[in-house]
């Protein structure tokens, strides 16, 4: 493919909003694709948006209103932040969105430095070993070591039980080392090799010269990390026994998937809110608990947006 | 371009000694480690990892071969040649398992494949700008979401106990819990595939679209070709190298059919429909601690897997298309 390919995103964020004009050419649109378009867009856009809607609307809600909708709660009435309150005022929810919060921290700090580092040291052509080491990284595409070696492995580094078992063995995406390096191999050469003639060294270069010109790659790859480190529950369901270690994902699949009762008391969710608010109902208590779970997505989500099209599709397309 | 033997990183303090056997044009592999070891170093960190995390895993795998028990440790396990093998081939659970993810496969070539196409084709056409936006800041969002967080939406929409249970409770119809009906879960796990993740797959299909030469359509419009022709001979060749790739990757995927998806709904549904070779890995081999059986069959869909990637790409070249890798 052409290495000038724009995603038509990249232009509709970056000109001038408003509409394109129909090209004189081109036919009238006919009666159905003038009437269909509209109601297909309108379509696509509720099956995505009203599931979410309808969760908010509902975690916000009193008892009275979930008991009058018969549950779950579609039109909004006398809303309550009391199931927030609740959920964070101590307990399995608030520690877990603490965990998870420091494993996306500190994975994604980790993540993107190797990665950088690793992107840097394999874009210089000509560089010794470049390829065979290339190689290695790239090879891992092609086979995954499968789950039950996988656990054996990590059950013998001593690892069950720690968060290192969530941040190690998941630390590379080959995909996003493949994007970086060939954003900064698109970096011109005259201008690495003139730093080094003033005396720089590689992490100079690396620091001063590479990096600034790359924060779009870098903010998509480590945004993309983040939300992997963010969304991932598959190894902390393998390698987590202990469950008061538990991510936010853990506990959303274990009372919301697999609806177990949330424990309530000191230990579980706080019976009581406080502030004057009444008690949330349950299922407020609940698709709060979903919430909490998309609103980190949604609050990086305009970022990835605004850089992606630029630093990702480009560069992946460019190859 | 550097050139090899240009040395400038400030690291080098002494001219290197005369190399004694040079190949033409090539400096001695010591001088380059001396000029590049800042590189290598920076390297280091990921190659250590994926040696550890990846490819150490990867030749753990002898376990399939062996009668492992972990109180014995993989290099004293006693070797059982393929006895793990030829039990699994004569399990009906595997068979049913594989049956499974190659239809449910299948199932989601056919019915959520071509999706993102349209969708790219439509969103192409709209006009107005502003729309376009909103629509593609829409329907990109959830592929960023997790598969807990996908199911648990769709529980509470379709569920037991979801909007459309309650509703039609409310309006005196029975219930209908469509999370756990073994026989729709092939519909359920490719609607939550298409809305988790067409829109995504969307944006590779955009991108092509905008290298079309628009002066192609002109053209065409000119020579009197209406708007069917000029999508079938000018929109679908143009589109015809992504799709190809996008095709081989998914058949080289073809064993592979959303791993978290299916082990978060395979006890609501029933092993039956919703055993899948990868859940009948964890299942079988992990949970019940029979971890030289899940090894080999982890190892049958690994290794099926890669001749499916290499068969593929190979057809991709014969068929004339750039295909996902190539030799130079």
């Amino acid at each position: 493919m052409s290495s000038h390919a724009v995603n038509p995103a990249a232009a509709a964020t970056t000109g001038p909003p408003g509409r394109a004009e129909r090209p004189v050419w081109e036919e009238e649109p006919t009666r159905i694709s003038r009437v269909g378009k509209p109601v297909v867009l309108a379509i696509v856009f509720l099956i995505i948006a009203f599931p979410l809607y309808v969760v908010v609307v509902t975690s916000l809600s009193s008892t009275e209103a979930v008991t009058r909708a018969g549950g779950l709660v579609v039109v909004p009435r006398d809303l309550t932040v009391a199931a927030y309150v609740q959920l964070l005022s101590g307990g399995v929810v608030t520690r877990a969105l603490v965990i998870s919060t420091a494993i996306t921290a500190v994975g994604t700090a980790f993540s993107l430095l190797i990665t950088m580092l690793a992107a840097y040291g394999l874009s210089r052509p000509g560089s010794l070993w470049h390829r065979p080491l290339l190689f290695v990284v790239l090879l891992t595409f092609l086979f995954g070591p499968g789950i039950i070696p996988s656990y054996l492995l990590v059950n013998s580094l001593g690892l069950i039980d720690s968060y290192g078992s969530l941040i190690l063995p998941t630390a590379i995406s080959a995909f996003n080392l493949i994007v970086m390096r060939a954003f900064f191999m698109g970096i011109p050469n005259e201008l690495i090799d003139s730093a080094r003639i003033d005396g720089a060294g590689e992490f100079a270069v690396l620091t001063r010269i590479v990096m600034p010109l790359s924060k779009a790659v870098v903010a998509v790859v480590g945004l993309f990390y983040a939300v992997g480190y963010w969304n991932a529950f598959f190894n902390a369901m393998l390698y987590l026994n202990d469950n008061t270690k538990w991510p936010l994902q853990l506990v959303l699949r274990t009372y919301i998937v697999q609806q177990q009762a949330l424990p309530s008391g000191a230990g579980g969710v706080t019976a009581s809110p406080g502030l004057g608010l009444t008690p949330a109902p349950s299922l407020a208590i609940k698709m709060a608990i979903v919430v909490l779970a998309v609103v980190p997505v949604l609050l990086v989500y305009p970022f990835i947006q605004k850089h992606f099209t630029k630093g990702v599709i480009v560069g992946a397309v460019k190859g | 371009m550097t050139t090899v033997d240009e040395v400038t990183t400030p690291t080098e303090q002494e001219p290197a000694p005369a190399p004694p056997r040079r190949r033409p044009g090539r400096p001695n592999w010591r001088l380059r480690l001396r000029r590049d070891w800042p590189l290598l170093l920076m390297v280091t960190p990921v190659i250590v990892l994926l040696l550890i995390f990846h490819y150490l895993p990867t030749l753990g795998n002898v376990i399939a071969f062996q009668d492992y028990s972990p109180y014995v440790g993989i290099r004293d396990s006693e070797f059982i040649g393929l006895a793990n093998f030829s039990r699994l081939f004569s399990e009906g659970a595997f068979w049913s398992a594989l049956a499974n993810t190659l239809t449910i496969t299948t199932f989601q070539l056919v019915f959520f494949f071509p999706i993102p196409i349209l969708l790219a084709l439509l969103l192409n056409s709209v006009l107005s700008v502003r729309i376009r936006t909103i629509i593609q800041g829409v329907v990109y969002l959830p592929h960023f979401f997790s598969w807990v967080l996908v199911v648990s939406l769709f529980q509470q929409m379709i569920g037991g106990a979801g909007l459309l249970a309650q509703s039609l409770r409310s309006h005196g119809f029975h219930a209908v819990d469509l999370m756990t009906k073994p026989d729709s879960f092939i519909l359920l796990v490719t609607f939550q595939a298409v809305w988790k993740d067409a829109g995504w797959g969307m944006i590779v299909f955009l991108a092509a679209l905008s290298t079309i030469n628009p002066a192609l359509y002109e053209a065409a419009a000119a020579d009197g070709a209406n708007r069917w022709r000029r999508l079938w001979h000018i929109t679908l060749p143009g589109l015809r190298p992504v799709i190809v790739l996008l095709l081989i990757l998914r058949l080289g995927d073809a064993l592979t059919v959303g791993f978290e998806q299916f082990i978060l709904q395979r006890n609501a549904v029933g092993a039956d429909a919703a055993e899948v070779l990868d859940t009948y890995v964890y299942f079988e081999g992990l949970l019940s601690g029979d971890f030289g059986y899940g090894a080999a069959a982890g190892l049958f869909k690994g290794v099926v897997g890669l001749v499916l990637v290499l068969v593929a790409n190979k057809f991709a070249h014969l068929v004339g298309e750039q295909g996902v890798y190539s030799r130079s």
